[in-house]
């Protein structure tokens, strides 16, 4: 069987290290704004995979394996389907080598 | 924190080190602010550190600093899907006692210059995320807000080293928000290997390092570049497009490396390798025309966050590394002639970046992204033509030399025509200039 985009990049991501926030996601979709086009593009795009379009169309985001790179801030700017923080401070991905 | 300090500066990356590290030394009493656990730990980059850059701040830095190799070689690899032409640029004059560059993991470099920046006497709290900056009454900038309770910290000047995504600075109304045209998001793996495997399979020989760049096909059409750079034990293999051309054709870079670590020019050199982390980053290339306000009422900004890049030339650290000095520098000329820390004033640090190869780089190339973006022939069609030229001259197969040329004349008119040629000519050169 043939991997799927999302699943290369979370075998990636196993060998990066993380301090997740349980229950305090530093990014979130606007609920009412979830079909966003811009959205749909991120789920091709995030080099983190961290979102995924579901089958009714709307887009949803699990942050956790985010790089923080911040590119669905930018693509998304002006749509306000995004609410974008970084995590608080020393939570998120902690880069070994960088 | 009810202190007040003298500056703060945000940030602990190649341009918040440089400006702290600058002040603390001077006896400034200067508070550096870093969101990762430990300042290295939310950076990324390629790397590649320019010596001179981090000699202005400490010149012995050879004695202490983790570095990977010190390069001997350059190569441009154009790429198209079973070939390469390139140059490459090589020589024993790079073997000096005072290397002019090296590979970097980036992460450690970053941990060791905080580590110089405590002890020339800066306060470092890390842990911690700036939100925003204070203002006083007349608008003047004199403090920031982190996300600690009480999180409100008092200066007269704050030097922002927040990084591409600038966040402080466009929340706090003193800048513009960054677009998807000018900047890339750039993936990177770290492959490891033995030393002496990396040095049989680049041609080198103990600390020697060697940097491939690569054009082509590999971006499937987009602008963009990747690379492989030898550190000590691992290679740094990454890719980056500008985001509005991903958006365009929404592909995941991911999958653009993927591709790239297959080439058949490429898979040899990582036969074997252990993949031990994977980052991504967006690198400010927008050029000239993308620098935001540098300075104002009591704050100036540095680094990526000030879009200091040369796309061209992929330099970057040294920018930040060279205006984080530079804003260092002239709060302190302020200080020592008693001046006040106002816009006026500050606008000698857009003046000191001016007169330096900072934005004087910059400008030169100032055509560039612009024209990269609107004429992507130079990715798409020219790596094929040029590699079919190669290999319809090197080929021997009974065909006459002036039959080939015809043939490589007749390749390049057909795909660009002949005002197409001499205008993407015009177009380079005049950019260039």
């Amino acid at each position: 069987m043939t991997q799927t985009q999302s699943q290369k990049i979370e075998e990636k991501l196993y060998q990066n290290r993380y301090r997740v926030e349980e229950g305090k996601p530093h990014i979130t979709i606007v609920p009412e704004k979830a079909t966003a086009q811009e959205l749909k593009m991120m789920a091709a795009i995030c080099p983190a995979a961290c979102y995924e379009e579901t089958e009714n169309g709307k887009v949803e985001i699990i942050p956790d394996g985010c790089l923080e790179c911040g590119t669905c801030r930018v693509v998304c700017q002006g749509t306000g389907s995004l609410t974008w923080n970084y995590p608080s401070g020393g939570y998120g991905i902690l880069f070994k080598f960088g | 924190m009810a202190e007040k300090f003298d500056v703060i500066v945000v940030g602990a990356g190649m341009a918040g080190n440089a400006a702290a590290y600058t002040l603390a030394k001077a006896g400034v009493n200067v508070l550096q602010i870093e969101r990762g656990e430990y300042a290295g730990s939310k950076n990324v980059q390629g790397g590649i550190l320019y010596a001179q850059a981090v000699e202005a701040l400490i010149p012995e830095f050879r004695e202490s600093a983790p570095l990977e190799r010190h390069i001997i070689e350059q190569r441009i690899w154009v790429l198209n899907d079973k070939s390469y032409i390139g140059t490459h640029f090589r020589s024993d004059n790079f073997n000096e006692e005072r290397p002019n560059r090296y590979t970097l993991v980036r992460a450690q470099f970053d941990k060791w210059l905080n580590g110089e920046v405590k002890k020339a006497g800066a306060t470092v709290i890390t842990e911690t995320t700036v939100l925003e900056l204070l203002k006083d009454e007349t608008g003047k900038v004199n403090g920031v807000r982190c996300d600690r309770e009480n999180g409100e910290v008092r200066a007269d000047c704050v030097i922002l080293c927040d990084g591409v995504n600038a966040l402080v600075g466009s929340r706090s109304g003193v800048r513009k928000e960054i677009n998807s045209k000018e900047v890339a998001l750039a993936v990177k793996e770290m492959h490891f290997l033995p030393r002496d495997v990396i040095n049989e399979r680049f041609n080198i020989q103990e600390s020697e390092g060697v940097v491939i760049e690569i054009l082509g096909t590999v971006t499937e059409g987009m602008l963009g570049t990747g690379f492989i750079y030898t550190n000590g034990e691992s290679l740094s293999v990454g890719i980056g497009v500008i985001v509005s051309d991903l958006m365009k054709n929404r592909i995941n870079p991911s999958t653009l490396l993927e591709k790239m670590k297959s080439h058949p020019s490429v898979a040899p050199l990582l036969k074997g390798s252990e993949v031990k982390e994977y980052s991504a980053h967006l690198l400010p290339e927008g050029g000239y025309d993308s620098v935001p306000e540098l300075s104002g009422n009591g704050w100036m900004v540095c680094g990526d966050s000030a879009h200091l890049l040369n796309a061209i030339h992929r330099e970057g650290s040294n920018m930040a590394l060279t205006s984080g000095r530079l804003a260092a520098e002239t709060y302190l000329e302020l200080r020592d002639k008693g001046q006040p820390i106002n816009a006026e004033n500050l606008k000698k640090y857009n003046q000191k970046l001016e007169n330096s190869f900072v934005l004087k780089d910059l400008k030169k190339y100032r055509r560039m992204p612009h024209i990269m973006l609107e004429n992507k022939q130079f990715v798409t069609m020219y790596p094929d033509l040029l590699a079919g030229a190669a290999e319809t001259l090197l080929r021997v197969d009974g065909v006459d030399k002036k039959t080939k040329e015809k043939k490589i004349t007749k390749d390049f008119r057909s795909a660009r025509g002949i005002f197409g040629l001499v205008g993407d000519a015009f177009k380079l050169v005049r950019a260039w200039r």
